[in-house]
């Protein structure tokens, strides 16, 4: 099968739609399939053989944060040189909604569309308004994939229609298999996720940390992620400065033999989850979670039978839980291995095959993609066509 | 005087393109559920005839046998406005059959098992998803339809009123997990 996949965000910047996008088109080359991935890249970035660039990405204040995106006439003649040269069977775009290279193809295109929509995001000021034109270019979408029950209730209410409900991938052996390191074990606490993002909950877990710390003498914490340290534990008393470790930016291989290593993940994250990849690789490490009972993490912690759940934002249930399971290697046990097993539905063969399911399933029967030519077409209604 | 003619021109060829635009729109949109309701088809007939196929393989005890086998004939066989409790009771049906892994189990070890579970599996998957992305297009063109211009124009030509399909396509949880 021919497979296009559109990536809207710059390839060289990392994140998860881009990290999922390279991992699935991966997945795809390696079962035979044909993949070629159109990203926003600036010219110099070197690329893998089936990523086209698609220009740079023009960074412009959207939606309360400054967004990279492509838009213009040479992005749409980038994007339909691409749909052209590609005769692609079926067209996978991803979050489709965002202005940028995802409708500029559902504007370009026409034959079998399939979309993943990745943020729940509450619908903007700028939805609404460009509502009509979205609607026009999102019908075209033949089938639509949300990455947790989650995200499908935000995009029924939001945008109508239904979508199917296909998870985030992760290769779970990658994980599973990782060396631990023995330095980062021994009542460790592990945190992976910017540091100055305060939607990731650094700050509920500092707040929940003097307490955890006064009642666990033996335990540390350990932070992989980018961001002002010093910011970061300012809240905190100076002599357990010591005891909180910086990481900085870790590679995959790290980051797999972090999750590896510690004996308790905590994932206080406050909201703008819509799935929560790091619960599904720190389960896959083996690792213990307890996360914020946020409705994307409790649907992928299984509702709190993979994993443990506390009271969002509040410091106090964070720590008294954390204590607790520091103090019962029995029940973290216990919560490994239900994760470990938990987690297989995660892995790339079930996803991917799901989503090779969603595309066979709209390509049966169908014409394959081709760019949309809507001059054309109205040149035929009125009876003017060349031929 | 010349300038009004003009602007009442250019006012009602701008009306007209739009017009055209949105007919252009609810083509697509029925080309979309035609397409949509034929993969919907090609999926249930797949599901009826591995069902069928494996009730009269005599791997399964009789009872179940027959159960299956009159649920599956009756799909295929049903009529239009049938179909939906037809194809309902199919599902009923293959939950019924396959409510215990060790029955997926038995279908597996036969000889040729391994692959009509891993088809009827697969079946039972995609059906739901098959109508889902069918009643999707459909409630687009609803939509779409309920709009005052395309009422008013009769845009929608002589196209029927585009109906969701609806039907109980819950798969039986054993086969479903064996395929995952």
């Amino acid at each position: 099968m021919r497979i296009g996949i559109v990536c809207p965000y710059s390839w060289d910047v990392p994140g998860g739609v881009q990290f999922h996008i390279r991992d699935l088109a991966e997945y795809f080359i390696r079962l035979g399939h044909e993949v070629s991935v159109l990203a926003p890249a600036d010219d110099d970035t070197p690329l893998p053989p089936y990523v086209v660039s698609a220009g740079r990405a023009v960074p412009v204040p959207y939606n309360g944060s400054v967004a990279r995106l492509n838009f213009g006439f040479l992005s749409a003649a980038r994007v339909r040189r691409w749909l052209h040269d590609g005769h692609f069977d079926v067209v996978h775009i991803h979050e489709p909604t965002s202005p940028s290279l995802g409708l500029l193809t559902c504007w370009a295109a026409q034959g079998p569309i399939v979309a993943t929509f990745h943020t729940s995001n509450p619908r903007s000021k700028a939805m609404i308004a460009a509502y009509s034109i979205l609607q026009a270019a999102l019908e075209k979408i033949s089938a639509r994939i949300a990455v947790s029950e989650y995200a499908r209730r935000t995009l029924v209410e939001h945008l109508g229609g239904d979508a199917v409900v296909i998870p985030n991938g992760v290769d779970v052996d990658f994980f599973a298999k990782a060396e631990p390191n023995p330095e980062w074990q021994g009542e460790t606490i592990g945190f992976v996720g910017r540091i100055d993002e305060p939607r990731k909950g650094l700050p509920v877990l500092m707040r929940a940390l003097p307490r955890i710390f006064a009642e666990r003498p033996g335990a540390r914490l350990l932070v992989a992620g980018r961001g002002d340290e010093k910011e970061a534990v300012q809240s905190l008393p100076k002599e357990l400065h010591a005891r909180v470790e910086f990481l900085g930016m870790v590679s995959d291989e790290d980051k797999a033999r972090f999750l590896r290593s510690v004996d308790l993940y905590v994932a206080p994250n406050t909201g703008g989850e819509s799935f929560g990849i790091i619960l599904v690789e720190a389960m896959s490490a083996g690792a213990p979670v307890l996360a914020a009972d946020l409705d994307a993490f409790a649907q992928v912690l299984d509702q709190g039978a993979a994993g443990e759940l506390f009271a969002n934002e509040d410091a106090d249930a964070l720590a008294e839980a954390a204590v607790r399971l520091l103090g019962d290697p029995e029940r973290r046990a216990e919560l490994s291995a239900r994760g470990s097993a938990h987690v297989r539905r995660f892995d790339w063969s079930t996803v991917g095959a799901d989503i090779l399911s969603v595309y066979e399933t709209v390509t049966a029967g169908a014409a394959a993609v081709a760019a949309d030519e809507r001059a054309s077409g109205l040149r035929a209604r009125l009876g003017l066509a060349r031929d | 005087m010349t300038a009004t003619l003009i602007w009442i021109l250019v006012v009602l060829v701008a009306i007209g393109l739009y017009l055209s635009w949105t007919a252009g729109r609810l083509d697509r949109l029925h080309a979309r559920i035609d397409a949509a309701r034929a993969a919907l088809d090609a999926q249930l007939l797949r599901r009826a005839s591995v069902a069928q196929e494996l009730a009269t393989s005599g791997v399964l005890d009789p009872a179940a046998s027959i159960v299956l086998y009159e649920a599956a004939h009756a799909a295929r066989q049903s009529e239009e406005e049938q179909r939906e409790v037809a194809e309902s009771e199919l599902s009923q049906a293959l939950r019924a059959v396959f409510a215990d892994s060790g029955q997926v189990e038995i279908v597996r070890e036969a000889p040729g098992g391994e692959a009509a579970a891993q088809e009827l599996g697969e079946a039972v998957r995609r059906v739901p998803m098959a109508r889902r992305f069918h009643n999707d297009a459909v409630g687009a063109a609803r939509r779409l339809r309920m709009h005052r211009k395309v009422r008013w124009f009769r845009l929608a030509g002589h196209a029927p009123f585009p109906l969701a399909f609806e039907m109980d396509d819950e798969p039986p949880s054993a086969l479903v997990e064996r395929a995952a």
